[in-house]
């Protein structure tokens, strides 16, 4: 039952990053089956993301869908999502879209100079035009050498 | 109420209340960026107020959730520094007030993250990050500001005058720190002082501020006891829900 239920929600949308799926981003921590009902274990990727309650709601609807009547949903802190939590298919779906990934690897602390690279000519010659952008986990960068503005995962 | 959930209030009063005031920048900033990234920031706060208010309402067992914390209770009852109840001002006023927050939260993050309560630690280690990219920005407007142009210099100068005075109740203990510290719960407010002002006085320098003499310092609002401008914040954010008790979307 919890293979079936990984599979279910593995097509499940981040409602605010469509071209990636909840576990793409690594926000299905855990999923086991108790004696009253199947238990999800979600992670919030920020404190304050207002779509953490979305998904909630997407993820029993999901379950619901596949005659799954039980379902609870546990809210996990610990450990704190990083953007490491994000799979490669995640990483590559991102890319597809024209979001730039996070630098990998930054368990050891925030990275603050990495070469971003434009998603559309891949130049290195980017601008950081604001910390934060249109959601809680993106930046807004710039590509000086095609001009094309584009997001970026905020390393976290 | 008991020690443990007047800590837990006075992390997330914190939050709530420079979240609060972060949010009333939106369509006033500067900048469209700015506008953008003082939402942000709000967000992360509310977020973080959030997991505490929650977290004070268990512990106290008296059936109050975060909504009921956050907006049913008087100035009296909230336990937020001085320092966040601040008013706006002009941008530099904000700047500095939420540098002067950031580099302090920073640390308190890094030591409650080694909190005996698990709950506490998981809070503080995922506020640490946000936290960390807050100060990020924030410290590159200090510098902006501060080295930019005369007229944002003499603000920024004046900000910092201005905010100085309450940034001794960030590293004052009470009774309540006594009994956390004590516990492995909490940390001691005093062991924070030299890495924060260290920090703090290098980022000023670089900013071609001057740093102002130690002096008197103001406090009081650990224990509920606030400057006006706190009152008038609260009216605002509670009134929906004060005014039309159990409204849901």
């Amino acid at each position: 039952m919890t293979t079936q239920a990984w599979a279910w929600l593995d097509v499940v949308p981040d409602p605010e990053l469509p071209s990636v799926t909840i576990t793409d981003l690594g926000i299905v921590r855990d999923i086991r089956e108790e004696a009253d009902a199947l238990v999800v274990a979600l992670t919030p990727t920020y404190s304050g993301c207002p779509a953490t309650a979305v998904i909630e709601e997407d993820v029993t609807r999901a379950l619901h869908a596949h005659g799954v009547t039980n379902v609870r949903i546990e809210r996990r802190l610990a450990p704190p999502w990083t953007t490491d939590w994000i799979t490669p298919r995640g990483r590559a779906r991102l890319h597809e879209h024209g979001i730039v990934p996070p630098a990998a690897n930054i368990a050891n602390g925030p990275v603050v100079s990495t070469i971003v690279r434009c998603p559309r000519c891949n130049s290195g010659d980017t601008t950081e035009l604001s910390h934060f952008g249109s959601t809680p986990c993106k930046a807004l960068f710039r590509c000086e050498a095609c001009r094309e503005p584009f997001d970026y995962v905020k390393p976290h | 109420m008991n020690a443990q959930t007047e800590y837990a209030l006075r992390f997330g009063d914190n939050a709530l209340v420079l979240a609060q005031r972060c949010a009333a920048w939106v369509a006033h900033a500067p900048i469209m960026e700015e506008d953008v990234a003082l939402a942000n920031v709000a967000l992360d706060l509310f977020g973080a107020a959030k997991l505490w208010l929650e977290y004070a309402g268990e512990i106290e067992g008296a059936g109050r959730d975060a909504d009921a914390l956050a907006f049913h209770r008087d100035s009296g009852a909230f336990h937020n520094v001085l320092l966040v109840e601040q008013p706006n001002g002009n941008f530099a006023d904000t700047v500095v007030r939420g540098y002067l927050y950031d580099a302090w939260a920073d640390l308190a993050w890094q030591a409650l993250a080694r909190s005996r309560d698990e709950r506490i630690a998981a809070i503080a280690a995922k506020s640490a990050k946000e936290t960390a990219y807050h100060l990020r920005r924030s410290e590159d407007w200090l510098l902006r500001l501060g080295d930019g142009t005369d007229v944002s210099h003499e603000r920024a100068q004046h900000a910092v005058d201005e905010l100085w005075r309450f940034t001794g109740e960030l590293f004052w203990g009470d009774e309540v720190d006594a009994a956390m510290t004590a516990a492995a719960i909490g940390f001691d407010p005093a062991s924070l002082r030299d890495p924060w002002f260290a920090r703090v006085s290098t980022a000023l320098g670089a900013a071609t501020l001057t740093r102002p003499a130690d002096g008197w310092m103001q406090r009081g609002g650990k224990q509920g006891v606030h400057s006006e401008a706190l009152s008038y914040m609260l009216a605002e954010m509670q009134v929906l829900p004060r005014t039309y008790v159990g409204a849901t979307w």
